[in-house]
């Protein structure tokens, strides 16, 4: 630990005001997602809490039937805001990590196996990949989605909604993680130790999990975070569109869907909160990703 | 160069007919072409029959050239919902997207670049410094909170311009448009500008690190020594040899505005190809979704193609080195 705070990058970090800014900003948002049921004041998932008397009650104005307040207000069902927001949130980053997770196992994995076996299996896995770029992913995600619902029986599609979006967002990411992690493969493996691993007789599987493995996982980290600020965000879209979560568990995005149905009567308080937690999850993640390049990788700019 | 022409005409064919695999797979095996002709109560021995007269008990490479050859002539089956074919769903719905795909590219270029000249030149001023800082808060913002604020500022507290739908269209047979109605160019505005945003954005930063570069070029300062005036200089001399990379992105960027015209159509319920597929996803109507997938993908591989050879067309250089390259 000490060894840390002496390195370089503890150096830097302390340097620059913008990575100390994201990175606390992310850091709080984490903390008040994982401590959710301690925070807020109300379970929103618990339709027996809910008192619909309470709908549309305005920011920390006092509700005229039940005679109580809510710091930001509440949606049309009488959900408090702030407790769905932090409930809302914890459903966002697991969806977003989960998907990065996915994405980062699966681009490393064929990464690896592309750039070390090379030949026919390099092709079929690069050439793919390249048509899956020439998509945006966020149509890839839909696409995945919509098969997903049709492959699955219908009694079963509610509840595997949100294991459907993390495969969905998970498969629309892998490529840039293959890219790099093939192209570092195809340096490291032309290098003595890998020849030195050779020649006392080790496999191949043990060359590419011990050995190269460990030596093309510096830039992952970097990808992974900027593939998470794309996570969120595309499991925000999925859900505002309609074709994410369920609406009795909203996530950030349904919860600006809700907000916009109910902007033209006068609740802006249901859209701009969510959209403003939103906005301030992915803008720092985004800030964080790229002062992370710019200090392990200036290559990848 | 015609060599190359050819080569990358067979790679575009490679790749469509790879999307058109997938698009066979998911219209054959995730949708079943037989429930959706059939109603529940018909009897197997129905069942039997419509699936030989269907091709169904083929081998599987011959129901794929089938789908290819029925895909050839715009035959995608019925949707699933209301039963009309795919294709005349689609064909109602592409002049919506058709148009706002194209009035969004044209703000985004215009602006895009106008904007990105203006801040190379200008560096450090006021305006420059907004219009930079501005930007990254623009492309940090999902494109449907875009939508939706912008709906919120013009359409409920100025009430300004219309939040949703296409306004009055112009019936003209085989198109329908809104631009010559005045509440289809409203209509049109938040749309376009939601879309249009981000590929601004990217334009604008593209075209700014570009002239930057090339105003730090000889001819340049030749150009100025000469004694012409600076807007000569900037849009006769330099502009020309910004427009490569430009049109690169600018075209490559084609594709996933199409993508974002999902998001955009739903925000504002746009009646266009992007709403009729996410609807289509979200009611599982697999020969809607099997067919965009394929139309998208014809898009794609197009542009990436006009993209590839416009290259040639623009730039004499790179004709000269590929005959270099073969002499």
């Amino acid at each position: 630990m000490e060894r840390f705070f002496r390195s370089d990058f503890f150096y830097h970090f302390c340097h620059a005001p913008v990575a100390i800014v994201s990175f606390i900003t992310i850091i709080l948002i984490i903390l008040s997602a994982i401590f959710a049921n301690l925070i807020a004041p109300t379970n929103p998932f618990d339709p027996s809490s809910l008192n619909l008397m309470n709908g549309f009650t305005p920011p920390l104005e006092t509700n005229e039937f039940t005679g109580e307040s809510f710091l930001l207000g509440t949606d049309d069902q009488g959900r408090d805001l702030f407790s769905t927001i932090l409930y809302g949130l914890r459903i966002s980053l697991f969806v977003g990590l989960m998907a990065v997770f996915l994405a980062m196992v699966m681009g490393v994995l064929l990464g690896l196996i592309a750039g070390f076996l090379g030949g026919w299996i390099d092709s079929i896995i690069m050439r793919f990949a390249d048509i899956q770029m020439t998509f945006p992913s966020i149509l890839v995600a839909m696409l995945i989605y919509g098969v997903a619902r049709g492959i699955l029986p219908p009694e079963v599609r509610y509840e595997m909604s949100i294991v459907v979006l993390i495969i969905s967002i998970g498969l629309s990411e892998w490529v840039p993680f293959a890219r790099t992690v093939r192209g570092s493969t195809l340096v490291e493996k032309e290098k003595e130790y890998v020849t030195a691993a050779k020649m006392i007789g080790l496999n191949r599987q043990q060359i590419m999990v011990r050995h190269i493995l460990p030596n093309v996982l510096s830039p992952v980290l970097v990808i992974a975070t900027i593939t998470f600020a794309l996570a969120i965000i595309a499991e925000a879209t999925l859900s505002f569109l309609g074709v994410g979560v369920p609406t009795t568990k909203p996530s950030l995005g349904t919860l600006i869907r809700i907000g916009q149905d109910f902007l033209f009567s006068g609740e802006w308080w249901i859209l701009l909160f969510p959209a403003i937690t939103l906005l301030a999850l992915a803008l720092s993640i985004n800030l964080f990703g790229d002062w992370l390049r710019d200090t392990l990788n200036p290559k990848l700019k | 160069m015609i060599f190359i022409i050819l080569n990358r005409f067979f790679q575009a064919v490679l790749v469509l007919l790879f999307v058109a695999l997938i698009s066979f797979l998911i219209f054959r095996f995730v949708g079943n072409p037989v429930e959706s002709l059939m109603g529940q109560e018909a009897t197997l021995a129905q069942r039997a029959a419509l699936e030989e007269a269907l091709g169904l008990n083929n081998p599987i490479y011959i129901q794929y050239f089938d789908f290819l050859w029925k895909a050839v002539r715009f035959d995608f089956g019925n949707s699933y919902r209301g039963a009309l074919p795919v294709a005349e769903l689609i064909a109602s719905r592409l002049p919506a997207t058709l148009e706002l795909a194209l009035t969004s590219a044209v703000f985004a270029v215009i602006f895009g670049v106008f904007m990105g000249i203006y801040t190379a030149i200008n560096r450090g001023s006021v305006i420059t410094n907004f219009i930079l800082s501005s930007s990254l808060i623009g492309v940090s913002l999902p494109t449907f909170l875009i939508g939706v604020l912008l709906i919120w500022l013009f359409s409920v507290e100025l009430n300004w311009l219309p939040s949703f739908g296409r306004g009055e269209v112009v019936d003209l047979g085989w198109w329908t448009t809104g631009f010559l109605s005045e509440s289809g160019l409203k209509s049109l505005v938040l749309p376009a500008i939601t879309l249009g945003l981000y590929q601004m954005t990217l334009i604008m930063r593209l075209t700014r690190s570009e002239m930057l570069e090339v105003l730090r070029q000889d001819y340049i300062r030749l150009a100025r020594a000469l004694g012409l005036t600076s807007k000569a200089v900037y849009f006769f001399h330099a502009l020309p040899n910004i427009l490569i990379p430009v049109i690169t992105i600018g075209g490559l960027q084609l594709g996933s505005v199409i993508a974002f015209a999902i998001i955009t159509e739903t925000v504002f319920q746009w009646p266009g190809v992007g709403l009729l597929f996410i609807n289509a996803v979200y009611f599982v109507d697999i020969p809607v979704m099997s067919a965009y997938l394929l139309l998208v993908g014809f898009a794609f591989v197009l542009i990436n193609l006009i993209v590839d050879l416009s290259y040639f067309f623009i730039d004499p250089r790179l004709r000269d080195s590929e005959l270099k390259d073969k002499a």
